[in-house]
């Protein structure tokens, strides 16, 4: 790698393991500040684990965090979002029953003064900040299960950015989407990575991330096969490193990569 | 422009309404709960058919309120506990078993160390009470957030071992009588607060209402957020100043029995006038109490963190704790709260009854499950309002006070509970499939 900034996120020999199944075994990964890395591997590779233990969900085993360059210590969601890690999860983690902006305040609420909810001021930078994502978007006072999965989807990004959020990680982000809002959550990464944040995209499927995507670490059965900047790279070749974990050429192994020579 | 559009798009949607819809969306009236209310008045104008007349009488209306309101607490704290997809089955036993502490208390113990009667012995005995309930609650909250077990495990232990105690306490004796002062908690004659006061708490009560409606339309205003038309708003206030007035009028109505009005008079040397002395009763303290801890759990559950925290996690208890809420912090103090809830029933009723028994609040679990469930709280978790399970109480109560008025046997009273209780539930499930 010739990129010599610090990395914004390094994850480092990273190991958890349930009831003696090594979910993640020895992984590594890093990400730069305006960067976009997607992690690639098979259903149960361990990506959506070693992620999970950034954004504080599970606890890590062994290894070390870095944020900045400096040891981070990330023991669950809260401390994670301390660090400016926002996280937007497969199952969109929202709560159904309260609307969009009990959602994006969740767990951060405005108060006023005297130590009650300022609903009507979390309305309004909601308000804001939706009419950026989806301007079209107008049902605030609804509960989140009446809207569609995109509008739930862009609920769900919303609170991510609406905190400053300087890592950003979005796991299968399009998997519940259609076409047309797939178009737009690329939009959206695109604009983000404008503003310097760093993104982890994680998906089984490399056609959905391949485009948008700088760079690319897979896994499989829990090891980092290997990482390799997008140009470099073809999509068989990524699909070759998913599937066999053969690492081509121009790409960097890691401790999963098959055994060749 | 954003604005433009929306309320171009509301008024082409409200143009195409009927009335009754528009009606509906303009006023921002919860239909459900106005079903609730509308369920209430056939069965109070069933019952006073079916009574001749005995059941809209300010006497029996003054006896309902009273009845109700130690369920009425306890399902406050319900609804908070089902929306987070629990449930409390031991809130009887707690009523009995801290009935039974603070009877201890004033009647045994604490004339011992302050002499008979002493002003503090009330407020000492009520205190001693809420800690040991909220205690009670907190430990039953705990084994359910820390060590995974199942609520309904936790406290269907809580319902054997908490009406244990209350035996064991006193060896099944009963403990009587209660402080006086503390038996004002109970209602009846002196319980109540008078026609004087009465009407200054339905004043301060418009006022709060008139205050609320202005504030929250400035609220919106200074966000420009879309406004309720004006006539909605002097219509929601009319109707609820013209409820609350109504029910002073009707606990007002209601006069102190003869006897008590005469040794009253002979006491304060008023001359006996021919037609007898119309003392008013006024609102029972009982009632002043339910109400207060109404709005107090109101507020909590949709003005503070705490409540919005409670039914995020009853709505999703994944997404409530990735998005960093100490989850099961919020289940401890929930089952706290309901304990202490628990407290104050016991001592409305100890009160009402003047005495604490091994068997008091026996069945109340139950009662109160039913206030929440009928008040439209859902077992499945994330719905539900505290003022929906209040009335689901007075339903309860109403449906129970009609059968003895009308003179339905025992039996028969517990049969139409249960079968309200499922066909109300039905009903509601219903409405919420087309609802969607």
């Amino acid at each position: 790698m010739t990129d010599t900034r610090t990395p914004l996120v390094e994850m480092r020999n990273i190991s958890i393991s349930f009831g003696g199944i090594h979910a993640v075994d020895n992984a590594s990964v890093d990400l730069y500040p305006g960067e976009v890395v997607a992690l690639l591997g098979h259903n149960g590779a361990g990506k959506s684990t070693l992620i999970k233990i950034l954004s504080g969900a599970y606890k890590r085993d062994s290894g070390d965090i870095l944020i900045n360059g400096e040891p981070a210590d990330i023991n669950n969601p809260r401390d994670a979002k301390k660090y400016g890690i926002e996280t937007i999860y497969q199952t969109l983690a929202v709560a159904d029953n309260v609307d969009a902006a009990a959602n994006l305040y969740l767990g951060r609420e405005l108060r006023t003064p005297w130590g009650t909810l300022d609903d009507v001021a979390m309305e309004a930078k909601t308000r804001e900040v939706m009419g950026r994502l989806n301007p079209n978007f107008q049902r605030f006072k609804e509960p989140v299960k009446a809207l569609s999965g995109g509008q739930r989807q862009s609920v769900a990004i919303a609170r991510a950015i609406l905190f400053n959020a300087r890592i950003l990680i979005m796991d299968e982000p399009t998997a519940a989407l259609g076409p047309q809002e797939t178009a737009q959550v690329g939009e959206l990464i695109k604009q983000l990575k404008k503003e310097g944040i760093g993104i982890f995209l994680i998906s089984h499927d490399i056609h959905d991330v391949f485009d948008l995507a700088d760079r690319v670490s897979v896994m499989k059965n829990g090891q980092v096969v290997g990482h390799a900047r997008t140009e470099d790279v073809t999509k068989d070749e990524v699909l070759g490193m998913i599937i066999l974990g053969k690492v081509p050429e121009k790409a960097i192994p890691g401790p999963g990569a098959m055994q060749t020579t | 422009m954003a604005d433009i559009t929306t309320t171009a798009a509301n008024r082409a949607r409200s143009a195409s309404e009927n009335p009754v819809k528009r009606f509906f969306r303009a006023t921002e009236i919860d239909t459900r709960l106005l079903g609730m209310v509308g369920a209430l008045l056939i069965i109070w104008i069933g019952f006073n058919i079916l009574s001749g007349g005995l059941f809209l009488t300010p006497r029996n209306l003054w006896n309902l309120s009273v009845q109700t309101a130690s369920v009425a607490v306890m399902a406050t704290g319900m609804v908070l506990v089902i929306v987070t997809r629990n449930i409390d089955l031991s809130v009887g036993s707690i009523l009995g078993f801290v009935g039974m502490i603070m009877g201890v208390l004033q009647a045994e113990i604490l004339p011992q160390v302050l002499g008979f009667n002493h002003p503090a012995t009330w407020i000492l005995a009520l205190l001693a009470g809420l800690l040991l309930g909220a205690a009670i609650g907190a430990l039953h909250g705990a084994i359910i957030a820390f060590l995974n077990v199942p609520s309904f495990i936790v406290t269907l232990g809580g319902l054997l071992v908490w009406r244990g105690a209350t035996w064991f306490v006193t060896s099944g004796r009963t403990v009587a009588p209660m402080d006086a002062t503390f038996r004002l908690m109970g209602g009846g004659t002196e319980g109540s607060i008078g026609a004087t006061a009465s009407w200054i708490v339905g004043a301060l009560a418009c006022i709060a209402i008139v205050a609320t409606i202005i504030n929250s339309r400035k609220q919106r205003q200074r966000f420009g957020f879309p406004q309720r038309p004006m006539w909605a708003e002097y219509f929601l206030t009319a109707v609820g100043c013209a409820l609350v007035l109504g029910a002073i009028a009707v606990v007002n109505s209601y006069p102190w029995p003869v006897a008590i009005a005469r040794k009253y008079a002979d006491a304060n040397g008023i001359a006996w006038p021919d037609g007898g002395l119309f003392i008013p009763h006024g609102i029972a303290i009982p009632v002043l109490i339910a109400i207060i801890v109404g709005i107090v759990m109101t507020f909590i559950a949709t003005r503070l963190r705490f409540g919005r925290y409670v039914f995020a996690l009853g709505g999703n208890p994944e997404a409530a704790e990735l998005a960093g809420i100490k989850t099961r912090w919020v289940t401890v103090k929930i089952f706290a709260l309901m304990g202490m809830l628990c407290a104050i029933a016991a001592a409305i009723s100890t009160a009402r009854l003047n005495a604490a028994t091994n068997a008091q609040g026996e069945l109340d679990e139950l009662y109160t499950i039913a206030a929440a469930v009928i008040g439209g709280t859902s077992l499945a978790g994330g719905m539900g309002t505290i003022a929906g399970a209040m009335l689901g109480a007075l339903v309860m109560q109403s449906l129970q006070s009609g059968m003895v008025l009308v003179g339905i046997d025992t039996p028969f009273q517990r049969i139409v509970v249960g079968m309200v209780l499922v066909v109300a539930v039905w009903l509601d499930t219903v409405y919420r499939a087309r609802a969607k």
